[in-house]
């Protein structure tokens, strides 16, 4: 049963791994081939950021995420991690650079996937503007990837979720997998109920939370496109399916995709709550859906289907 | 006695307190339709009943709180009630010491204070609140009877019908001690109720102990205070226990026992279905508990550790686990969780054989306190369940080991047993906090506010053994106060206490055993990683107990 | 921040030939540390930058007793630290080691 982690053989070390726990490295190692990852700018190059000090904050040598190379079942793959745990996984300077040049790097060879783990709560404050520029960078990055033919996916279950400039940059890639602790959304709770009071949104009320940008939600919603268990063996499996989903990308994937949002909008613009958008889904029990089992929901979301191979 | 015919002349009459109750009985009766009182009446009724200088019991426990009537007591016209003497388990309620600041109460004794600890603190030394004295649970139940019985006792139930049977639920705790020595001493119990129905699901408070019953719009507060998140839990907590469990449990074979809450037994909790099982101690420790209804435990329950449960109060989101495991838990024939503290402490007192739990600061004879310079949260159960129960006969295997351990040389047909008394924690607390002290805080405390007696949760010479993140002293070895100081020192990691062992004085002690490593107890710390737990995450808790728990939100990640 | 620097004469080299390992996160109460084998044999440094200000003290004994039982030699450690515990301090330390001495790359 549970033998400590060193004396698991390496199989059920990625299936017993959660996603949610690990470290952005750990993350990385299991989802690759193993052995395949090769670190790009890793931590002995000490590329720090250069504003923390100011703060008289610590630094982390990798400052906060993982950018690389890797196998996928043989196949090469980009791939980026961000550490949750650092600064809460936000964009600086220099981790906002290290992933935008991952993409360049990936617009120019043409041919390779790219995976990024997010896991932010979007621009790190001490570095303002640094970070905003770095999220529009990266933005613009992960569109030209795509435009050259680059599959990005976005790989989405950490404790800090995707949010922020995070979940702006989520919403640019070409697929998406989501885990049931993974959230998606712009704005925080704390910042919902700060500003629009209480009523419209407890940001304590858990459930709340996560029934309205939770990763069940999101992909009933078509807002991701897979959902996968939290452990590191669903995820690898969620990466391979959506690079083979994942089709050629233009202006008429644009249109599609605009056409998709407005009905969307459509249909359930007026829903107060996401158990009325799963109602008006034809969901039955739609108070359940956040109990259920990963394989129940799968099998539930399938039924729905909704995911969009045809739009992004 | 004199026996006159005269009714005008005084006679000696010894029931002047039941008539004195008859009045106070009559004047809220005007309030009441039988014995159902409005909740917007409820003020008026305290008027009526309660008078200057009374004894109030306000539940006050651990977890449930008359709420309602808290604020009712509060917001009186203090012309009439004034200057009360609060006799309560628990200061929970920032209304509890609005009493104090608004004149209603004077003098207060009670046992737990931790949500408004520094609050109460404040007031102490402001000299706001007449303090009668800091007790235990047990102890203040005791003193019911005796000299702190309430004139009012004012209790939260679940429902009640139009006689005024009671049904207080899972969360029963206090009420049957409080009513016990209210009703029988000519008091008047006043109880708030979530409804009123018909019948109840079993009557735990019969009708006529209870004398107004007031309809609260929202259920009384409780708070979900026994849950511990397993992915909070550290590495350096999973090796303590780990520790524990090879270095304490199995040696001494320990099968009943309570644990106090905090992670480190939150994590003893969720190794015994994994660790514990490839020791091959299913059965042979962790079998009898009394406990309140830990969800970490529940791994250990699925697995087949646990025969028996007895409970203080119960736990938010249990209720559906509980029911269906009455083979377990203690349940009432509605299926729900019959909990009881006074029984559950007198159980931890005298039916177990180990207390193990966590505190604050220990000093070098073994001393602990939760208490700092500015916070003070009383007593509640540890000092009870953490002393050595000397009024205790029956023997069992680890009481007779332990007191041989304590005194090998005296006659063993009269040498007692002792109970296995253990604090367990990291060396450094929270913001990294030193566990070992010099002096505790408590001392000073004491000095400040003039106490006969310094707050010690519990005291050395009941401590058996301290469990840290370097291993586990043994006190019960240690033949003077010197070795048992060393013994200390010797587990106190980095702490300034520990940097300034006696360095050969220690290694000695480990020869003998009295101080085992890690790996004296074949055990890398390396190890101790969170792969180990039996239970992760909330989520996994909910998925051991087959979707019957039901986490509170503030658990929630889904 | 406070920057804290040791070094230490050992008995002898560590295992493996990694040239280089990483362990930890930089959050409140947790630390990495980065250990790169470019040392002589005998040697060892440990460079820490530090949120929690005046444990040198406290430092100074961790790694005292650290080195001693594992004898790092070659290796230079490169600390930042979230204001950990020094039992924390002493368990990263000791995967660091394990992690470097592990057969691989």
């Amino acid at each position: 049963m549970n033998v400590p982690l060193r004396q698991m053989a390496p199989d059920d070390r990625v299936r017993t791994t959660s996603f949610n726990e690990a470290s952005a490295r750990t993350r990385l190692e299991l989802l690759l081939d193993p052995g395949s990852l090769v670190e790009f700018i890793g931590p002995e190059k000490r590329e720090i950021s250069p504003h923390l000090k100011i703060f008289d904050l610590p630094e982390q040598f990798d400052d906060g995420i993982v950018v690389g190379h890797g196998r996928l079942d043989g196949s090469p793959v980009f791939v980026a991690a961000q550490e949750g745990r650092f600064m809460g996984g936000a964009f600086g300077e220099v981790h906002g650079a290290k992933l935008t040049g991952l993409l360049r790097a990936a617009r120019q060879i043409r041919s390779i996937p790219v995976l990024i783990l997010f896991d932010t709560g979007g621009v790190r404050l001490q570095e303002a503007n640094a970070g905003e520029l770095a999220i529009a960078e990266i933005m613009r990055a992960v569109m030209e990837a795509r435009a050259a033919g680059v599959k990005v996916i976005g790989l989405i279950g950490g404790r800090a979720g995707c949010y922020g400039g995070g979940g702006l940059i989520a919403g640019c890639c070409s697929a998406l997998a989501v885990s049931e602790p993974g959230r998606i959304a712009v704005s925080g709770p704390e910042v919902i109920e700060t500003n629009r009071g209480v009523e419209e949104f407890d940001s304590r009320d858990r459930a709340l939370v996560w029934r309205t940008m939770g990763g069940k939600h999101r992909r009933l919603l078509g807002a991701a496109d897979i959902f996968a268990d939290d452990t590191m063996q669903a995820f690898r499996d969620a990466a391979r399916d959506l690079i083979g989903l994942v089709g050629p990308f233009g202006l008429d994937k644009l249109r599609a995709e605009q056409v998709r949002l407005a009905d969307r909008l459509r249909r359930f613009g007026a829903c107060e709550d996401a158990v009325d958008i799963w109602r008006a889904d034809g969901i039955a029990r739609a108070e359940t859906v956040p109990e259920l089992s990963a394989d129940q929901f799968i099998a539930l979301a399938n039924r729905i289907g909704r995911i969009s191979r045809d739009a992004r | 006695m004199l026996m006159s015919t005269h009714a005008e002349e005084s006679t000696t009459t010894w029931q002047r307190h039941r008539e004195a109750r008859d009045v106070r009985l009559e004047a809220g009766a005007r309030l009441a339709r039988g014995k159902i009182v409005e909740a917007r009446d409820a003020t008026r009724l305290l008027e009526a009943v309660v008078r200057p200088g009374d004894r109030v019991c306000l539940e006050g426990d651990n977890q449930k709180q008359a709420d309602l009537l808290s604020r009712a007591l509060l917001a009186v016209d203090l012309a009439k009630v004034n200057d009360l003497h609060m006799v309560q388990s628990g200061v929970v309620l920032p209304e509890h010491l609005d009493l104090f600041d608004r004149g209603v109460a004077k003098k207060l004794d009670y046992a737990y204070s931790g949500p408004q600890s520094a609050r109460i603190a404040r007031m102490l030394f402001g000299g706001k609140i007449e303090l009668g004295a800091v007790h235990t649970y047990l102890e203040l139940f005791a003193r019911y009877f005796i000299d702190l019985t309430p004139h009012v006792a004012l209790i939260a139930a679940v429902s009640a019908d139009r006689e005024g049977n009671l049904f207080t639920g899972p969360n029963t705790e206090d009420t049957p001690t409080v009513v016990e020595a209210t009703a029988f001493k000519d008091g008047v119990v006043i109880a708030q109720v979530n409804e009123i129905v018909d019948e109840v699901p079993r009557v735990d408070i019969p009708a006529d102990r209870v004398h107004f019953i007031v309809k609260s719009d929202k259920p009384f507060f409780v708070e979900p205070l026994f849950t511990r998140d397993p992915a909070a839990i550290t590495e350096g907590q999973i090796l303590t226990a780990m520790l524990a469990i090879k270095g304490i449990y199995a040696p001494y074979g320990v099968r009943r026992l309570n644990h106090g809450i905090g992670f480190s037994t939150a994590a003893i909790e969720l190794l015994l279905p994994t660790f514990g099982e490839r020791l091959g101690l299913r059965g042979r420790i962790a079998t009898h508990f009394a406990l309140n209804p830990h969800p970490a435990l529940i791994p250990a329950i699925e697995s087949g550790w646990v025969q028996q449960i007895h409970s203080f109060g119960s736990e938010v989101g249990m209720d559906e686990y509980i029911r269906a495991r009455s083979d377990v838990y203690f349940t009432g024939p509605d299926g729900s969780l019959r909990s009881n503290r006074a029984f559950c402490q007198t159980a931890g007192l005298y039916a177990c054989d180990m207390f193990i739990g966590s505190t604050l600061q220990i000093d070098l004879q073994g001393n602990s306190s939760t208490v700092t310079a500015s916070r003070i949260a009383g007593f509640g159960g540890a000092p009870n369940m953490g002393a050595d129960a000397r009024g205790r006969r029956h023997p069992s295997e680890p009481w007779l080991k332990a007191g041989q351990e304590a005194d090998p040389d005296g006659s063993a047909l009269l040498r007692r047993g002792r109970k296995l008394v253990v604090q367990i924690g990291e060396t450094f607390g929270d913001k990294n906090v030193p566990l070992f002290v010099e002096k505790l805080d408590a001392i000073e405390l004491a000095e400040k506010l003039n106490l006969e007696l310094a707050p010690v949760m519990i005291y050395g010479d009941d401590v058996t053994h301290i469990v840290t993140e370097e291993g586990v002293a043994n006190l019960l070895l240690c033949r003077d106060a010197g070795e048992r100081e060393q013994a200390i020192r010797g587990v106190a990691g980095y702490t300034e206490v520990g940097r300034r062992r006696d360095r050969n004085a220690v290694e000695r002690l480990r020869q003998r055993g009295v101080i085992r490593r890690p790996e004296d107890l074949g055990i890398n710390p390396l190890d101790a990683d969170r792969s180990m737990l039996a239970a992760r995450s909330i989520k996994d808790l909910v998925r051991w107990s087959g979707g019957l728990y039901a986490p509170p939100s503030k658990f929630r990640n889904w | 921040m406070e920057d804290l620097s040791f070094q230490h004469r050992v008995r002898g080299r560590a295992g493996g030939r990694r040239q280089n390992a990483i362990v930890g996160v930089v959050a409140s109460g947790n630390l990495e540390v980065l250990v790169e084998r470019t040392l002589p044999d005998a040697e060892c440094r440990l460079e820490i930058k530090t949120a929690a200000v005046g444990f040198g003290e406290v430092w100074t004994a961790v790694i005292g007793d650290f080195v001693e039982r594992y004898s790092p030699g070659g290796l230079r450690f490169s600390i930042n630290d979230g204001g950990a515990r020094p039992d924390t301090v002493s368990l990263r330390l000791a995967q660091a080691v394990r992690l470097i001495e592990e057969d691989g790359q």
